[in-house]
């Protein structure tokens, strides 16, 4: 069986930074492949090894500069990638979940995989919706948030744990083909050998515009505008202890006898 | 009108079905409009009693099933759109919520928007407000069409109190049983283990600023010298460095000691949902922009590495070499 994982380059911020209008200057900017998606291409990757699947593909939508993240899905074991990008997207400040669901669903079409692997959320955006609305758009089953994966390729059903809140797991069975969006902690994301990289140099990223997936620029611009971008207002007026880690550490222990916690 | 989904969870109403009533109430007075409540599922008659709070119109009970099941979910949530058809659908941005608002969503080629912390809506544009980057940044979303369908942020919105005398209506959903293509066959919580981190009254919680599970015997030596309970964020339990039962948050414990002393953790929102009951929160973090920051009572913008020592020694502990 096939199984496709969709992997996003995330942006982080800087400890310092600044906001302009709705956007975060680029110099504040460093990038990195989603920790959702790390567990979700480790997930695909065991598959593999366990016999289960016989190729993991990797889906992203994203400029040329993400080639590198998913470089780094090929060298952890993904055997190749589509990487969908077009000057119709460079306009787009917020590719809400609905745009992507649309793009990413007719990668799926075309791949025709049984299983769909996603992150639960993307550690930017932070929408959590992707999977879900993906798996609506092309007909498949899903499960949102899981920590467990236990796939019975022949009965084609995924039994998987779904993670609540409180600690709480909830036993489902899910009938294949399906999108299971991914939690970390599912499994131990492998770093990426020497010779994992080296032979993810060799391995396939297929461009693919809209027009390549039969979509156009208005199928992407979505309802959702980004009208402000601000610092959080902060809900207490924290005091910070000042000096060196010496007088700090002093005045810690200060508030920490006066509150009666520590006898010490 | 406003449709607003609740959520129950094993023969209870979940807390954020009453904070999304609050949530509803305001957004339908900016658009003039009623608030309706729908709930699927479980003791409908029951629930809707307690539903039935200031700022609630009509109350739509549909009979189906016991458990959250998310194609039940959709199916009714579509059916009651096409029924009502109301300008916003509001939904809790929990695991289920975010299990059925999407599919919904696309079913109806709606715009979706998640984890809300704010709304208003003004001459038919509605604007949501939500986190970016590790809750680093606020934004504003405006949504640009007469109907969406948004997730809202639990422990956000008080919630609503009194009784209303809401109108009562079943809901004759159809829903198509063969189309299901999932089924919840049980539940399962994690193991209790040796401590019950909620019952503490001081707590020291490690983050990811630890870095590597050969440097946590510093915290241990924290612990030790002052007498606290060890918790952390969910990575160092995902990392197995400590068991599930330390860990704060959304999906961890809820605690609420006297003094909570975070140390490399950034103040997730799904972390800060299990700690910020706290009496006294302390923060010790390098990035001064760390959101804990924002909920912190005292700080140190500072490195843990070159703090904990000094803070160990403070108390008499023997510092590790790590
Ligand atoms: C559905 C769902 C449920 C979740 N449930 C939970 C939950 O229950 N609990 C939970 O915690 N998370 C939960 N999360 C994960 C959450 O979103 C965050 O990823 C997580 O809380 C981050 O943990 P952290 O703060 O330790 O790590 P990070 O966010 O990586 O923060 C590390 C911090 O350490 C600081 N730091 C680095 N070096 C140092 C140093 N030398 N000295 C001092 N500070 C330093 C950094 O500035 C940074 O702020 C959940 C996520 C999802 C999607
Ligand atoms: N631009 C993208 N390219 C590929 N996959 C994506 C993209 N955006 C989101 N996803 C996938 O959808 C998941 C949830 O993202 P989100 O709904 O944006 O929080 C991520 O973990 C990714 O697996």
């Amino acid at each position: 069986m096939k199984v496709l994982v969709t992997v996003k380059e995330v942006r982080e911020v800087d400890d310092e930074f600044e906001i302009e209008g709705t956007e975060i200057p680029e110099q504040y900017l460093e990038y990195d492949l989603n920790e959702w998606d790390d567990y979700a291409v480790e997930e695909g990757v065991q598959l593999q090894e366990d016999g289960v699947a016989d190729e993991v593909v990797a889906a992203t939508i994203g400029p040329e500069r993400t080639e590198e993240t998913i470089r780094m899905a090929l060298a952890k074991g993904a055997d190749r990638a589509v990487r969908v990008w077009d000057d119709a997207l460079e306009d787009v400040e917020l590719l809400d979940v609905g745009a992507k669901a649309r793009i990413l669903a007719e990668v799926v079409e075309e791949e025709e995989p049984d299983l769909v692997l996603t992150g639960v959320q993307a550690g930017d955006d932070a929408f959590g919706a992707t999977g879900v609305a993906l798996a609506r758009k092309v007909g498949y089953e899903w499960a949102a948030v899981v920590n467990h994966l236990d796939l019975d390729a022949d009965e084609g059903v995924a039994h998987v744990h779904r993670e609540l809140e409180g600690g709480i797991d909830e036993l489902t069975d899910v009938e294949l083909p399906a999108v299971l969006t991914i939690q970390t902690g599912i499994n131990e994301p492998r770093y990426a050998s020497l010779r994992g990289i080296r032979q993810a140099q060799r391995k396939e990223i297929a461009e693919q515009s809209l027009g390549d997936l039969g979509l156009s620029a208005a199928d992407v611009e979505g309802e959702l505008e980004l009208t402000d971008m601000y610092e959080p207002e902060t809900e207490s007026e924290a005091t910070y202890f000042e000096g060196d880690a010496g007088e700090q550490a002093a005045q810690l222990a200060d508030l920490l006898r006066d509150a009666g916690v520590v006898d010490a | 009108m406003i449709l607003a989904v609740a959520e129950h969870r094993r023969g209870e109403l979940r807390d954020v079905s009453l904070e999304l009533i609050t949530a509803g109430r305001q957004l339908a007075d900016d658009v003039d409009t009623a608030l309706h409540v729908a709930v699927i599922g479980g003791d409908v008659d029951r629930f809707a009693e307690r539903l039935d709070r200031d700022g609630v119109d009509v109350i739509h009970t549909v009979d189906h099933g016991e458990e959250f099941n998310h194609g039940v979910y959709e199916q009714v949530t579509v059916q009651l759109v096409e029924e009502l058809d109301p300008e916003y659908v509001l939904t809790p941005n929990s695991v289920n919520g975010l299990d059925f608002a999407p599919a919904v969503a696309t079913k109806l080629d709606l715009p979706l928007v998640t984890d809300a912390v704010g709304l208003t809506a003004d001459d038919g544009t509605l604007t949501v407000n939500r986190d970016m980057y590790g809750s680093k940044v606020e934004t504003a979303v405006g949504v640009d069409a007469d109907q969406a369908v948004v997730t809202i942020r639990g422990g956000d919105w008080a919630p609503a109190e009194g009784t209303a005398d809401a109108e009562v209506r079943a809901f004759d959903a159809e829903v198509d049983e063969s189309a299901l293509g999932s089924t919840v066959t049980g539940f399962e919580a994690a193991a209790e283990g040796d401590v019950d981190i909620s019952e503490a009254e001081f707590i020291v919680s490690i983050g990811r600023g630890i870095e590597e599970e050969e440097n946590l015997p510093l915290i241990e030596a924290l612990v030790e010298a002052t007498g606290a309970t060890l918790a952390s964020s969910r990575p160092i339990v995902d990392n197995e460095w400590l068991p599930k039962n330390r860990q704060v948050g959304q999906s961890g414990k809820v605690v609420t000691p006297d003094v909570y002393v975070a140390i490399g953790i950034s103040g997730a929102v799904q972390h800060v949902a299990g700690m910020k009951g706290s009496d006294t929160i302390v923060a010790i973090n390098t990035d001064p922009n760390a959101p804990i920051f924002d909920i912190a009572d005292y700080g140190i913008a500072g490195d843990l590495f070159e703090v904990v020592p000094e803070l160990i020694e403070e108390f008499g502990g023997e510092v590790p070499d790590v």
